[in-house]
């Protein structure tokens, strides 16, 4: 097997469709390491990828007016047990374009691997991006994930990122976006992380509301076991009058693990509206018992519990 | 051989004893309602049998069909054939009226205590028989989206999948508007055809109706077990008027 048909491999163990690669119709890039291993472009989509000596540097462009129609799929990853990956990306959505982008980092035998991404994400206006990306770092918790964006959204858009650790370990997760958002546009940042161990989750994200009737939310759940930790620092500030936007933190917390939230709200005008919720506990018990009523044992009825916290 | 036996049994939260004594018998296909005012122990008595955390008896056993649940974890209550549908059910985040519905799927062919076998249901077939279009609502998630009354009527379509031979049904008509309540009505009839024990709590005289005996507590004391008649008699003229907390003497009880 080469290198490509292994990082497809892993791919589809985390949850990808391998078939996407095959389709003339989907754009993608594969990224092992440092290294590009395949690239597909689609028409309005131009993609301009090198590898430096850092590591790896692309620059995704959705082109004025382009509709994207089938999600463009990314695989990073790293095989070996231990690795570098560097990763220098800009999107660009230009106005009026639309774009899905579905990726996917798997790191399946990571004893020592660290992942490093910079992201700068520029849409325009009456512009569309969504980013879904999910995350599979093994059994082991040798991975460090280093993500940082800075993201600016123009008017009238709309950008949902979604960063998904669902099963196997976290390893180091350490999440750090930055986002500006225009009038009458929509930001959605949502995280949900598994971890256990002694995986050690930091999400730090901070939303701007700077244009009248922008909205925003930031909203993360995880759920931690064993000596895990996680700390969530979640920050919307309104600028813009009728801007609304809401900081949302669940987690649910087992064994020895501890979790901090520690959600900001910050309102600098008086028609703009920002509220947060946060809630950290155990496994809740009425819907513990409901499901062993049912007749799920306490460990199926919390393993359903808390994929369903990671899911939702 | 009782469907389910309650014997003796007495409830303790801190110094307070909940349930007093409390013996109850439930048989296949019977409607047993639990009357009372609030905080008599119904509900109490519900998480008891059902076997919850923080509701061990300090006295008194649990029997179903002849064997001795009252040390059993929930689930396996379920296994035997018993369930509870609570008053509030919980609401699941990110768990789809899917999902929830086909954990009740799992288990093998059942046979109701008197031997009939209980017909299989798809999702599809529950949701329309507790009145909710499967089309809308199988993708709808179980959580703060659901009102009340579509939370409840969801419940009784799982444990009309489930199949059990006995459920608790702690105050199905609560928060329900009249139409849906018909249909709740309609389910409680089923149970009963199906020859599932069902012990109804409830506040409802539509409800009573279903019901074929009927046991009234009042401040975790049995004060009066008989017909549904009875016990309603009984209720409108001793508990209504009684302008006190005072707990009914031994004497009292029938
Ligand atoms: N967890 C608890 N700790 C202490 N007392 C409780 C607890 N739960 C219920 N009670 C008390 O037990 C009594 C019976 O409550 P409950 O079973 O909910 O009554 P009902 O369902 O008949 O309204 C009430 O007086 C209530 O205050
Ligand atoms: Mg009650």
């Amino acid at each position: 097997m080469n290198d490509f048909e292994k990082m497809v491999e892993a791919y589809e163990s985390s949850g990808g469709q391998p078939e996407a690669f095959k389709d003339s119709d989907v754009a993608h890039l594969v990224v092992a390491e440092n290294r590009v291993l395949g690239a597909h472009l689609v028409p309005g989509l131009n993609m301009d990828v090198e590898e430096t000596e850092k590591g790896i540097r692309a620059l995704l462009v959705v082109e004025e007016g382009a509709k994207i129609k089938k999600p463009v799929h990314l695989c990073f990853g790293v095989l070996p047990e231990e690795g570098i990956q560097r990763i220098e990306m800009r999107v660009e959505v230009k106005d009026g374009g639309s774009v899905s982008v579905t990726a996917h980092c798997v790191f399946p035998n990571a004893v020592k691997v660290k992942h490093l991404m910079d992201a700068e994400i520029v849409v325009g206006n009456n512009a569309r991006y969504e980013y879904r990306e999910t995350h599979f770092h093994g059994n082991f918790g040798g991975v460090e994930v280093i993500p940082r964006a800075k993201i600016v959204l123009g008017e009238n858009s709309a950008l949902k990122s979604f960063f998904g650790l669902p099963k196997g370990r976290a390893g180091v997760v350490d999440i750090d976006y930055d986002a500006e958002v225009g009038a009458n546009s929509v930001m959605e940042l949502l995280a949900r992380v598994n971890g256990y161990g002694n995986d050690r989750i930091k999400i730090r994200e901070a939303g701007c509301l700077k244009g009248d009737g922008s909205r925003g939310l930031l909203e993360s759940k995880i759920a931690l076991k064993d000596e895990a930790r996680a700390e969530v620092f979640n920050e919307i500030v309104a600028l813009g009058a009728k801007a609304w936007g809401h900081v949302d933190c669940t987690e649910i917390i087992r064994d020895r693990a501890f979790a901090k939230a520690v959600p900001v709200v910050d309102v600098r005008h008086p028609e703009a509206r920002v509220t947060h919720e946060a809630a950290i506990g155990g496994v809740n018990k009425t819907q513990l018992e409901t499901l062993m009523a049912r007749g799920l044992s306490e460990e199926e009825a919390t393993e359903m519990i808390v994929q369903g916290l990671l899911q939702g | 051989m009782n469907l389910l036996e309650v014997r003796n049994l007495t409830l303790k939260k801190g110094e307070n004893e909940i349930l007093k004594k409390v013996n109850l018998i439930l048989e296949p296909g019977e409607v047993h309602a639990v009357i009372g005012p609030n905080g008599a122990g119904k509900s109490s008595l519900a998480y008891t049998i059902m076997g919850l955390e923080g509701y061990s008896p300090k006295e008194g056993k649990i029997f179903f069909e002849g064997e001795d649940i009252t040390n059993l974890p929930i689930n396996e209550r379920a296994k035997r054939g018993l369930t509870l549908a609570w008053q509030e059910p919980a609401r699941f985040e990110g768990i789809t009226v899917e999902q929830y519905l086909k954990i009740s799927t799992n288990g093998s062919k059942q046979y109701s205590s008197s031997g009939i076998e209980l017909p299989r249901l798809t999702p599809e077939e529950a949701l329309l028989k507790v009145a909710l279009n499967p089309e809308k609502y199988l993708k709808r998630k179980v959580d703060k989206g659901l009102s009340g009354g579509e939370r409840k009527r969801v419940e009784l379509a799982s444990i009309l999948l489930m199949r059990p031979k006995a459920v608790i049904l702690d105050e199905p008509d609560s928060g329900i508007d009249t139409v849906a309540i018909e249909k709740i009505f309609e389910i409680i009839e089923e149970f009963k055809r199906l020859g599932i024990g069902v012990l109804l709590i409830t506040h409802s005289h539509k409800m009573l109706e279903a019901a074929d005996c009927a046991t009234l507590l009042c401040s975790g004391f049995v004060v009066k077990t008989g017909s549904p008649e009875e016990a309603a008699e009984y209720y409108n003229v001793r508990c209504l008027p009684c302008p006190s907390e005072v707990y009914p003497q031994e004497e009292e009880k029938i």
